[in-house]
Parts: C-alpha cells; structure tokens; sequence
C-alpha cells in the first residue's frame, strides 16, 4: 500500500527521525493559514501517490502567506498522471546544503530487506543503481538483530559522507531500518537525506510503502488506503475481496488462481483479442462471488465481452453456472460472456449453461477463441 | 519413488482444527496419506477425524514421530508455526498459507538457514506423489502414477497441466507448487536437483511465472542434468508494475520479464511451450515417446 509523504515522515518522526515540521491542506485558504502559523516562507508540496512530482510542477514556493495560498491554488486539483491532487504538504522552506540517499528495500533475491545508502542523492536512485552501481553501498539486513548502529555508520563513510553526516546520519539510518520493521514496510527511504547550512541532517523527503498483507496488525496504517492508481475500479475491488487488475483492452477475464488466470491473459492475447483485466475469484467461490465478479468487470466500459474459466478443484462447476446466471440479467444486453468449466462440477455446470442458452468452451483455447470472435462479430 | 513425499512419510499438520485445515486434512486422509497428528495450541488431547491433536509441534513429534509438517494457519502466525516446525526438528515443511507479511518470511528464511529444513511455499498448493499420497490442497483425482517431475509457482495452473499430463498418458512421480511468493522456501533449481537424483523421474516439466530470477537461476543449472526439462512461462502479456495476484509475479524495471525468462531457459537449450496445450507433444518428443 502507498501512503503519502506527510504520513511517511509522520512515521519517521515517531522514530525520532528529524524531519521538518509540515501541515496538510485541502484548500488554498488552509494553506495559507498554515503559512502565517510558520511565519516563514513555505514550500507547496503536492501529496499523491507517483514520482516526478517536482518536474510536473507539483512543488511550488510562496515566500509571502498570499503567495502560499496561490501556490496551493495552482498544485491543488493539478492532475500529475493521471491523478488528482486533493491535498498539499505545506512546510517552511528549507536551505539545504548537500543531499544523500538512504532507503531499505525488502530483496526477493537475498530475502532480506536491503539496506541503500549512496551520497547521489535527492535523484531518482534506480537511474543511479542503473548507471553507476558502484556509487550505491548496500548490505542485506541481519533479521536476528536490524540494523545495528556501527553497521549504518559505517554505510555511510564507505559512502564517501562527511562526518558530521557519518555520526548524524547514522542515527537516523538505524532508526529507519528500525521503522522499516514495526511499520511493515516493503520499502522505507530518505531521498534527500539532508545536510542543512546549520550542520543538522534531517529527512527532507520520505517515501514508505506499506505490505498489505500486514495491514491487519497495523490497523492505523490501514485506515490510511486511498485509490492508489488513477483507476478506481482496482480500489473497490480490493475492498469487496477481489483481486483485480484493470488492463487496456475489451475481452474481460475472470479465473480462479493467479497463475491460471495470467495465463488465461496470454491465451486471449494468442487468439487475437486484448484483455480489458486480470480478475481471480480465489478457490472455492460460491454463485455469489462469480455473479459479483462478473458485474464488476463490466463496469469498466471499454469491456465488450468476458471470459470466465474456471479449473475447479474447490471450486464448483454448478456455482460458477449458477453464478452467471443470476449475472445475466444485469449485464448489459447483448454483451457475450464464454464459460470455460473443467474439474469438480462440469458436468452439471455445462448443462446450466446449456439450458440458460450461454456459450462454453470445452479449454481455455476454445473458450477465447470463441469470445474473440464473439465480440468481433458485435 | 519420488522426491520430497513418500508414502512412508509421516505427517503432521498445524491449524488442523481451522476451517481449511480440517478440510484438506480429511481430503489427504482420503488420498491414503499417513496424518499422524494435528497441532492447535489449546486444543491439546483433542482427536478429531481420528488424528490426535497437540499443543506444539515438539509434543506432536515426540509422541508420533512425524517427520513432515502442513501448515494451515492463519497469514499473521504461519511464519512462527514455520519456524515452530523447524525448532522441533520436522525435516519438511509445506506452508499452504496465502498473505503472509513478508517481513515475518524475511525474519523464517533467516531462521531456517540455520536449521536443516526444508520449506515448500508459502501460498503454495503444496506436493503430491501420485499413488503415495499428498501434502497440501492440490485435488488428488487429476493425477497419474508415472515418471514426470513437475515444478509450478500456481495452483490451478498446475491442474491445469498436470490434467493434460494425464490425459496423454505421462504419469507425474512428484509435483510440487513452489509458491507464489517474493520469498519461498524452495526455488525451481533445488527441486531440479531433487528430481536429477530421484531414479524413477525420467523429465521434469517447471510452469514458472513474471517476477524475480528464479527461472533464470533453474536455467544456469539445467545444462548440467541430464533429464530433459521442458518450460512454460505465464505472464507474456502482463504490464510493468501491476501485480498479477501472486505477491511475486510482478515486473519491476527489466527484470523479472517472461521473455527475460523464455530466453534465459531457451538460451540454456529448455525448449519452452508457448501454449500449455504443447506441454504433453513436448515431452514425449524429449523422451522419444
């Protein structure tokens, strides 16, 4: 899960982690007051979910209370990608004198969150990582006992960092590394990590992602979810227990387990059709679930025509049926849906779809070769 | 024979008494595997479809002498249930459990390198040896006495191919679901070299999927066995970014690609199926069949 860069450095803070002081607006006059309690001036930080926030003109300066309140007035309702802004991070403005990176990133190869230091910073670090490796020091985290503090001090003077930054920073690192942990977090990073005229070192941006598989121990942090992409669909899905991935072409797609359901993807894409998205169902789904999944994909409007396949194991031919069914009289008329049923249940699911007058596919090629033609004979 | 579960093997399972856990639990009863003992803590001196129940692995083993785990439990315990079995010595452990914190995998896969177990999963559909019996969820009837090793990271994808195996007469000796996870137990290359050993696997079919390396990691071995392996890759049309349902199968900058992977393994002379439906032809044209 992503979350916002106030409620990142919100997290850093409660690990002693200095950052400077911020409140968040949601219109142009609550900046402004926001400013005149600051009494200095601010810098307008939009708060949404992507990078590259600067280069789209999602951060913006206002020397004067007025100007902070027009800065807002100009980032607010600013779409960056595709999303919104709805909500601003004002903050004083900083002077800031060098600017470092350090993060922690859970590491699939070495299973282990990996902890990232390089004096690069305040840039996009995997275009660092991608061109001068040799410039980021990494180091598996030990999982018997964190980060230890000699181990980040020492990160960071491998790094090339000036001492005070060895000694400050360090403390904040091995705090980070400690935040990474109690949050759940899958990637916790400082980018820049900076070093202020006034020789203090302070988190000047943070960016945290969440496991949602964690969210139900960390029950702030879930109430936190917002939309996280420009598509809504994938935000409601998420919430009625669906696994949904909102793709680019007309053929919707529902299966039952994620392999099967990729490959059911690559399938459509080989008889010539574009999948509009990536639905599983999960084992074990009742009418219900299929009913409510089939309704879900065709709200997306680019969807023309759905293809359900289904291995059943725990999953039941006759629900899936009985699930399209109880679907077809609240899809659109006319939108033609292909079953694929195989495994427990087929037999008497077939015939449900049989008597309804609903089309099946005896595999998975069959059925999206028949759903690619139906939708191109529409 | 067959590699990982035989029909000797003893079998505990934890999280038995769960809604899941009971089901599969009478299901592997069903396909003649040998449950010797569930473990619910509190539910200690229960005996519930015949099975004796404890209150922690180490009892479980002491009193049954199980030598193989199932583990059932809820996503927020099933690492320290991993690490439990471990602790008191069980050899195997298949995690069927979806939605576990990676970090709490982190904190098991540090743990077990410093205990002889073997972990299959997590969010996996666990093992089967057609004829001995199962561990795990996988729907024992699709399955055929025979001498195909098979290595998935799905489920029903697995089913799936496996249900064609079958249909074309190619019995499986051992299939194992590794796990949609970023981070499991067991990786294609180990069960590789399980199946390179086992004398009654003559070639071992692995479906792998989008994200991290561990196809490429199996494709650097496999010019060294001298089994015919055969591959699928699913996920040739997933975009960049997007998690397809399996915690794992997601792309992040280059890697991770399914054409990365269809490369990799062609590369390592793996011929690679384009479609599941030429998985069968493929293996009997490797075994002259």
């Amino acid at each position: 899960m992503k979350i916002h860069e106030y409620q990142a450095k919100e997290i850093l803070r409660r690990f002693g982690i200095p950052v400077q002081p911020g409140k968040v607006a949601a219109t142009p006059e609550e900046a402004e007051a926001i400013a005149r309690e600051f009494n200095a001036p601010v810098v307008i930080k939009a708060q949404v979910y992507v990078g590259g926030r600067g280069k789209a003109g999602g951060i913006q300066f206002g020397d004067t209370p007025e100007q902070a309140r027009d800065a807002a007035k100009r980032v607010l309702g600013m779409d960056i990608k595709g999303l919104t802004v709805n909500k601003v991070l004002v903050t004083p403005k900083l002077i800031i004198k060098e600017e470092y990176y350090v993060g922690v990133i859970m590491d699939r190869a070495t299973q282990a969150p990996v902890i990232m230091v390089s004096a690069a910073g305040g840039i996009d670090i995997e275009e660092v990582a991608a061109t001068s490796p040799e410039k980021i020091i990494k180091r598996p985290m030990d999982m018997r006992w964190g980060l230890l503090p000699e181990q980040a001090r020492q990160m960071l003077a491998d790094a090339g960092m000036p001492s005070v930054v060895v000694a400050k920073g360090g403390a904040i690192l091995t705090a980070l590394a400690k935040a990474f942990l109690a949050a759940d977090a899958s990637l916790a990073e400082i980018n820049p990590l900076a070093l202020m005229e006034d020789g203090s070192v302070m988190a000047a941006d943070a960016k945290i992602l969440i496991d949602d598989n964690a969210l139900p121990r960390q029950p702030e942090f879930a109430t936190w979810a917002e939309p996280e992409e420009a598509n809504p669909l994938e935000f409601e899905a998420k919430a009625e227990g669906l696994t949904y991935v909102k793709l680019d072409g007309d053929v919707g797609i529902i299966g039952n387990g994620a392999g099967l359901v990729m490959t059911t993807l690559d399938m459509v894409a080989r008889s010539g059709g574009k999948p509009a998205n990536f639905l599983d169902i999960g084992g074990g789904a009742k009418a219900e679930v299929m009913k409510k999944a089939l309704l879900f994909v065709a709200r997306d409007p680019q969807v023309k025509g759905i293809l359900v396949n289904i291995f059943g194991g725990i999953t039941r031919g006759e629900e899936v049926a009985k699930g399209i069914i109880m679907a077809q009289g609240e899809l659109p008329p006319g939108m033609p849906i292909v079953a694929r049923l195989s495994g427990t249940g087929e037999v008497e699911g077939r015939a449900l779809l049989a008597n309804a007058g609903l089309m099946w596919g005896t595999d998975m090629r069959d059925a999206s070769q028949k759903i690619v033609a139906a939708i191109s004979n529409l | 024979m067959s590699i990982l579960y035989h029909s000797s093997t003893k079998v505990l399972v934890t999280g038995m008494t769960g809604r899941e856990g009971l089901f599969h639990t009478k299901n592997m009863i069903a396909a003649n595997t040998n449950i010797v003992a569930g473990v619910t803590p509190g539910k200690g001196g229960q005996t519930i479809e015949g099975v004796p129940v404890f209150d922690t692995v180490r009892e479980a083993v002491a009193k049954t002498a199980a030598n193989a785990a199932v583990i059932f439990v809820p996503p927020l315990g099933a690492a320290d249930s991993i690490m439990e079995c471990a602790e008191a010595g069980v050899p195997l452990v298949v995690c069927i459990t979806e939605g576990i914190p990676v970090n709490d995998m982190a904190r098991a896969a540090a743990f077990l390198k410093e205990h002889p177990t073997t972990l299959i999963g997590p969010n996996c559909p666990g093992l089967a040896t057609p004829g001995q019996g199962k561990m795990g969820i996988m729907p024992y009837h699709i399955f055929k006495e025979g001498d195909i090793g098979f290595i998935s990271r799905s489920g029903t994808l697995t089913y799936e191919v496996v249900a064609l195996l079958t249909a074309a007469g190619l019995g499986q000796s051992t299939c194992v679901g590794i796990g949609g996870d970023p981070i499991i137990g067991t990786t294609f290359k180990p069960c590789l070299e399980m199946f390179e050993k086992d004398p009654h696997t003559a070639a071992v079919v692995m479906c792998g999927e989008i994200g991290g390396s561990d196809e490429e990691d199996a494709a650097a071995y496999i010019p060294t066995m001298t089994k015919p392996v055969i591959a699928f890759v699913s996920g040739r049309t997933a975009p960049p970014g997007k998690r397809m349902g399996h915690a794992g199968a997601i792309i992040s900058g280059n890697t991770g690609t399914a054409a990365g992977k269809v490369a990799a393994l062609q590369a390592a002379g793996v011929p690679v199926a384009e479609t599941i439906f030429e998985i069968p032809d493929m293996v009997k044209k490797a075994l002259n069949r």
